[in-house]
This record gives C-alpha cells, sequence and structure tokens, in this order.
C-alpha cells in the first residue's frame, strides 16, 4: 500500500515538476522573442549564427539526404517491380523524402548537431559566469546570446530540410535510373505529374520550419537552464536531443494530420 | 574565424538552399504557372459523384484545364452540386457534356468535359446543363448479374 | 585605541565623515525555506573600498548580487546612491549597472573573444566612441594591469592571475562609480595575489570609485581595504578599521583574523553524541 502510494506521489511531484517547467519554458519563449529586435538590427550576429547551425550542419544533411535517397531506391524498386510499376519510383521517392523524410530527418539530424551545440554553447557560458557577467555589463543575455542562435536555427531549419529532400532525389535518380536502369523519362515525368508544389512541397516546408522553431527553441531553453556544472550542461545537451526528437515526431503527427488530411 | 569566409559560406549556403527550392518547385512538382493563374467557377449538378475529390482535375481532350473547387449536397433536388474552377483561359460552349470519368482502370476520378457546338459560351458562376455521373463499380455488377438472370430465364422460359 | 564592538558606533561616526554611496537597512533574503540574510544593516562609503568577510556560506555572496541586482531582497532597504535597487525595472537596472563594474570569481571572460575585445566589449556596446578612440582606452586598461602586451591572446591562452587581470580592466572599461569584487583572490598564487590587491587599491583611489570586495582571504584584504563587514550564519557580527580588527576580541571576529578552527563557526557539523552513535552502531 505505501509503495503505491509512492509510486502516485512521485508520478505526481514528477508531473506537476514536467508542467511548472513547461510554463517556465513559454514565458522564457515569450521573452525572447520580445528581445529578438536586436538579432535583426545587428546582421552581424544573425549572420554567425546561421553559419553555426546552417553551414556547419550541410555536410551531415547532404550526405544523410544522399544516402537516404539512395535507399529508397532500393528498397522502392524492390517493391515496385514486383507488381510492374517500376516507372512509378520518382514518385515514390519523392513523395516520401518532400512529405515526411525530408522535414523530419533533416530536423533530427538538426537537433543533433545544431541543437546539441547550442545547449553546450548557452550551458558552458551560464556555468563560467559568462552570461551573469553580461548581465552585470548592462547587455541582456537574452538579447545577445539567445535570440540570435534561435532566429539562426529557425530560418537553416528550411533550407537544410530542403536541401536534405534534393539530395535524397538526387540519390533515388542516381540508383534508379543510372545504375538500376529505370526509365528516366518515367522517371521525372510520373514524379512532375504527381508531386504538387502546393500540397507537397509547400507542406513539407512549412513542416520544416515548425520543427526549426521547436528545436531551437528547446536547445537555446535547455542551455539556458543547464545546472551551471560540467555534469549538468552534459545533462541539458542529452535532454536536448531527446526532447526535440520527441517534439518533431509528435508535431510531424499533428501537422501530417492537418496537411494530408482530405488527400 | 574570419569573417570574410563566414559570410561567404553563409552566401553559399543560403544561394544553394534556394536552388533547391527551385529545384523541388520546377523539376520535381508541377509548378506551372496556370496553378496561381486566374480562374473562373461554373457549376455541375451530378447525380452520383463516385469517388470524385475536391482538388481533382478538370479535363477536355485529356488536357487538364481546371480544377475541382468544391463539392457540395443539395438537399432539395438531392444531387451533388460540383463547383468547378476552369483556366480563364479557355472558354466552353453552353452544350458541353461534363462526365466523371476514371483514370486508367482502378486511378483517381475526375471530370472530363466534351465540348459541343453551341456558339455561345458558359459564362462565369453558370452551369453545364448536360452531365454524366459516376460509373459505380457495385451497381455495374448487379447490373450485370441481373442481365445474366434474366436471360438464364429467357432460355429456361423458351426451352 | 577605542575598543569597538558592534555596528552601531562605527556607523555613527562614518555617518558623520563621509556620504555612504550604497546604503542597506535590515535587509533580509532567503531561498525557499532557507534564510540567507537577516537584517543585514551597512554602510558603503563614497570612494572607499570596503571588503565584506566571513566564512563560507555567510551569505557574502548573496550580499553582493543583491547589490548588484542579480536577486531581489525580501525585506529591508538597498539604496545605491540614494536609488532603491529592488524597485527597479529593467532599464533603470541597465543604467545602473553600466556605471558599475563586477569582477566575477574566476574572471568571467568572453571565452570566444579576445584580451583585446573583452575589455573592447562594454565600450563598444555602451559608447559610441570610434574603433580608435576604443583602441586608446582598451591599451591604456591593459596597461594600468600590466597586460598590454597580451592584448591578442585567447582566454583560454590565459593563466588565472592574467584572465584575473584582464577580467579587472574589463570591469573598470567605464569607469564605474561602484565596483564590485567577488572573492578576487580565489585559487592565486602569491605574487598574483598581491598584484591584484594592489591594483584594486589603486585603481579605487584612481577613480574615486565605491568598491566592495567579497572575500575570506585575511591577509591581503586587511592590508589594503578601509573598512571591514563581518558576517557569520547570515547577519552582521562585526565591523571596523582593518587595525580594529586585528586588536578585536570579538569571538567571531578573533577565530577569523587569527584562523583559529574551533570557535563561534564550530569544527563539528552538528551531529549525535558521539559515544550513542558508536554503540548504536554495536548493538
Amino acid at each position: 500500500m505505501r509503495l503505491i502510494e509512492r509510486f502516485f506521489s512521485v508520478i505526481g511531484a514528477n508531473t506537476i515538476d514536467r508542467v511548472w517547467r513547461l510554463g517556465f519554458a513559454a514565458r522564457f519563449f515569450l521573452a525572447m522573442l520580445s528581445h529578438s529586435g536586436e538579432t535583426f538590427r545587428r546582421p552581424r550576429l544573425l549572420l554567425r549564427e546561421l553559419y553555426a547551425s546552417g553551414v556547419l550542419s550541410l555536410i551531415i544533411i547532404l550526405v544523410s539526404g544522399l544516402f537516404v535517397g539512395l535507399v529508397l531506391g532500393l528498397q522502392g524498386y524492390d517493391t515496385l517491380q514486383r507488381y510492374g510499376s517500376s516507372e512509378a519510383l520518382g514518385i515514390l521517392v519523392a513523395l516520401s523524402l518532400v512529405r515526411e523524410l525530408g522535414p523530419v530527418v533533416a530536423a533530427l539530424l538538426f537537433a543533433s548537431r545544431a541543437g546539441s551545440s547550442m545547449t553546450a554553447e548557452v550551458g558552458l557560458m551560464k556555468a563560467t559566469e559568462q552570461l551573469a557577467a553580461m548581465d552585470m555589463m548592462a547587455v541582456n543575455p537574452l538579447a545577445r546570446i539567445m535570440a540570435p542562435r534561435f532566429w539562426g536555427g529557425v530560418l537553416s531549419m528550411p533550407l537544410l530540410a530542403t536541401l536534405f529532400t534534393a539530395a535524397g532525389i538526387f540519390g533515388g535518380w542516381l540508383i534508379g535510373v543510372i545504375f538500376i536502369g529505370v526509365d528516366e523519362g518515367a522517371f521525372w515525368a510520373q514524379m512532375q505529374a504527381n508531386v504538387s508544389f502546393r500540397d507537397d512541397v509547400f507542406n513539407g516546408i512549412i513542416k520544416s520550419a515548425v520543427f526549426g522553431v521547436a528545436v531551437s527553441l528547446i536547445a537555446v531553453f535547455e542551455g539556458f537552464d543547464a545546472v551551471p556544472t560540467a555534469e549538468g550542461v552534459s545533462r541539458a545537451i542529452t535532454r536536448t536531443v531527446v526532447t526535440s526528437a520527441l517534439a518533431i515526431l509528435a508535431l510531424d503527427f499533428v501537422l501530417t494530420s492537418f496537411m494530408f488530411r482530405g488527400l | 574565424m574570419n569573417r570574410r569566409v563566414m559570410d561567404l559560406w553563409v552566401g553559399v549556403f543560403v544561394v544553394i538552399g534556394f536552388a533547391a527550392v527551385l529545384f523541388l518547385a520546377l523539376k520535381v512538382s508541377n509548378f506551372s504557372a496556370s496553378s496561381f493563374a486566374t480562374t473562373y467557377e461554373i457549376t455541375a449538378k451530378f447525380d452520383n459523384i463516385g469517388g470524385l475529390k475536391a482538388r481533382g482535375p478538370v479535363k477536355s481532350a485529356g488536357v487538364v484545364v481546371g480544377r475541382v473547387a468544391e463539392i457540395r449536397f443539395d438537399p432539395q433536388t438531392y444531387e451533388a452540386n460540383v463547383v468547378l474552377k476552369i483556366d480563364s483561359q479557355y472558354q466552353f460552349p453552353n452544350d458541353t457534356f461534363a462526365s466523371i470519368l476514371t483514370s486508367g482502370l482502378l486511378g483517381e476520378q475526375y471530370i472530363g468535359l466534351d465540348a459541343g457546338g453551341d456558339e455561345r459560351m458558359i459564362p462565369a458562376g453558370g452551369t453545364i446543363a448536360k452531365t454524366q455521373s459516376a460509373i459505380v463499380l457495385e451497381k455495374l455488377i448487379s447490373q450485370f448479374l441481373f442481365n445474366k438472370a434474366s436471360e438464364g430465364k429467357k432460355d429456361a422460359g423458351a426451352q | 585605541m577605542i575598543e569597538l564592538q558592534g555596528i552601531h558606533k562605527t556607523d555613527e561616526i562614518l555617518r558623520l565623515m563621509t556620504i555612504p554611496y550604497v546604503e542597506i537597512n535590515g535587509l533580509d533574503f532567503a531561498y525557499g525555506d532557507r534564510q540567507i540574510l537577516s537584517g543585514i544593516d551597512m554602510q558603503l562609503p563614497k570612494g572607499k573600498l570596503t571588503a565584506i568577510m566571513g566564512g563560507s556560506g555567510c551569505g557574502k555572496t548573496t550580499l553582493l548580487r543583491l547589490i548588484g541586482g542579480q536577486i531581489k531582497p525580501d525585506r529591508g532597504s538597498l539604496k545605491v546612491a540614494g536609488h532603491e535597487v529592488s524597485r527597479f525595472n529593467e532599464r533603470e537596472l541597465y543604467d545602473m549597472r553600466r556605471r558599475m563594474g563586477m569582477l566575477f570569481q574566476f574572471g568571467a571572460l568572453f571565452t570566444d573573444l579576445s584580451v583585446y575585445d573583452n575589455i573592447a566589449f562594454p565600450l563598444r556596446e555602451h559608447t559610441r566612441l570610434p574603433e580608435s578612440a576604443i583602441r586608446d582606452l582598451v591599451l591604456l586598461k591593459l596597461e594600468a594591469v600590466g597586460l598590454r602586451g597580451a592584448a591578442q591572446l585567447m582566454p583560454a591562452e590565459l593563466s588565472g592571475g592574467m584572465a584575473r587581470r584582464v577580467a579587472l580592466a574589463r570591469s573598470v572599461a567605464l569607469d564605474p562609480e561602484l565596483i564590485l569584487f567577488d572573492e578576487p583572490f580565489t585559487g592565486l598564487d602569491p605574487i598574483s595575489l598581491s598584484i591584484i590587491a594592489t591594483l584594486i587599491r589603486r585603481l579605487t583611489d584612481a577613480l574615486g570609485a565605491t568598491s566592495v570586495m567579497v572575500t575570506h582571504d585575511v591577509h591581503e584584504s586587511l592590508a589594503v581595504v578601509d573598512y571591514v563587514y563581518f558576517m557569520a550564519g547570515g547577519r552582521m557580527v562585526g565591523s571596523g578599521t582593518p587595525a580594529e580588527l586585528r586588536v578585536s576580541t570579538d569571538p567571531y571576529v578573533y577565530q577569523f583574523v587569527h584562523a583559529q578552527p574551533d570557535g563561534p563557526v564550530h569544527f563539528h557539523y552538528p551531529a549525535d553524541n558521539l559515544d550513542e552513535q558508536l554503540l548504536a552502531g554495536a548493538a
């Protein structure tokens, strides 16, 4: 009996703690948004963050995209040719990437590479009192350190997702047309006829933008909220990656059910 | 990190990012000028729309000339009112035939327009008078079975 | 030689002599259930270097953070240059901080900026001076702490003492009226210790600033400060000039100044009777 009591009280305390933290994160988000003016008035700040989250993630995004495309091509061909529909390979590769794999996988990779790096930077600055020092020098760290990182992530994410998708389609084409020998004309023609810009490509871009906001917010917040010790920072980084992954997949479900409901 | 190099790389990043978007728009999807071209609406009434969905294509002579905008049920006439958005550059005569056809054997359904010979064109907001509903598979099969059964009876009766 | 015990007599004399730049009355602060500060009264006269001393956990760092406006007190008044700090909004707080400098315990230099850029940071943020003027100022500040040659180094390349000196230069970049020092002597070798202490004294005098130093280094601080406040367990337990403190017979002060392991600040962490605990284990 005592055990069951403890079980529930622990869950209850945990839940309350998590809900409180969610509220705290929401306040942080609003505070950061209101201090975002400086980010756009000083392009140098934003540029540095675009470099850190966007450019430095290019390699992993492009290479992963290529590999995902290659695998899609292989697996797709294997299944389609059994029903004599190997000409639909273009459609398969394109729609899978544009609607789902592009935004989701790119966001997961972004969270692991750029998100964790953002958390580490902010967390370490907190642990070494650099954030406090900046605050004491009458410069708001929200405006100078966190908002630029957030916006850098938000702006980089859709571009990275699109690049991932493009690399993937290239990979699918490479395997399908070049190596296996699917008809090139059919590959592109069927793809073009069945991929709608407004319904598929545009929705995919919106998804990646939403993921960008979620991941960047989580990354910066976890760094801001980290316990200011070495161990605290490493735990914050882990939390960023895990929470981002869950958020991405949950948001993906929500967005997909809105966007692709009628089709 | 040298500032110039960083600026250069960010520039490259943004450029290839937009290039990828362009690639997706032009090479991968059917983003053509007519997606955002001007259109006008006309209505067609059907007894049964079958599997026709909103945003399905409207074709004439096999070429896409518009999209299905809306499908409504008329509680007065118990018919389906289908609103079509036709590309403004195409006009159709008053006696055009609108039928619901299937793409391939089991593919998606679309509206096919057969132009008539009338000199007057359907105005924006006008209605297509002649329509043919979709062929519902179950009805076709039951019709077939019924015919087969009555044939058999006739033979049996004749004997 | 006047035997001075407690705060009140000294306060009166100070009040007659100089105008306090920082005035604290009846300050209380608690973190959750833990009462960190109770009934703190303190006066920091303008242009003087004051030390706040006490053992670990006595609340002195918290007091410093209250003065800087990083946290708000639960009760009591804290006035800097006549303004009640706890009632400041963000803009007013930042206005005050522009006239203030703070030296953090391990320097807290921005690791992605060079020594030069670290010191230039407050100048670039809060003044519209052209780069040439900033350059002159930065080099002069570095010269004052003896590190002009290290201007292009990164913080990671500096030794502890050097980093502390750069941080000191950064804290006085805008010629502040109030300077806060958080444990400036921690972890330094004897030479650096003496350098920092001398620099703190010199800069306070040169700028005419009001300086507050939180420390538990008795020897170095008593050599340079004008006045000392003593804290234990979140309360003010003694104060006086270095000369007075050296000969004070107040138990707290005495234990601290003479570095005695046991006294009002106990050696043993509170625990049960030893014999009982040993016997309980055996049974």
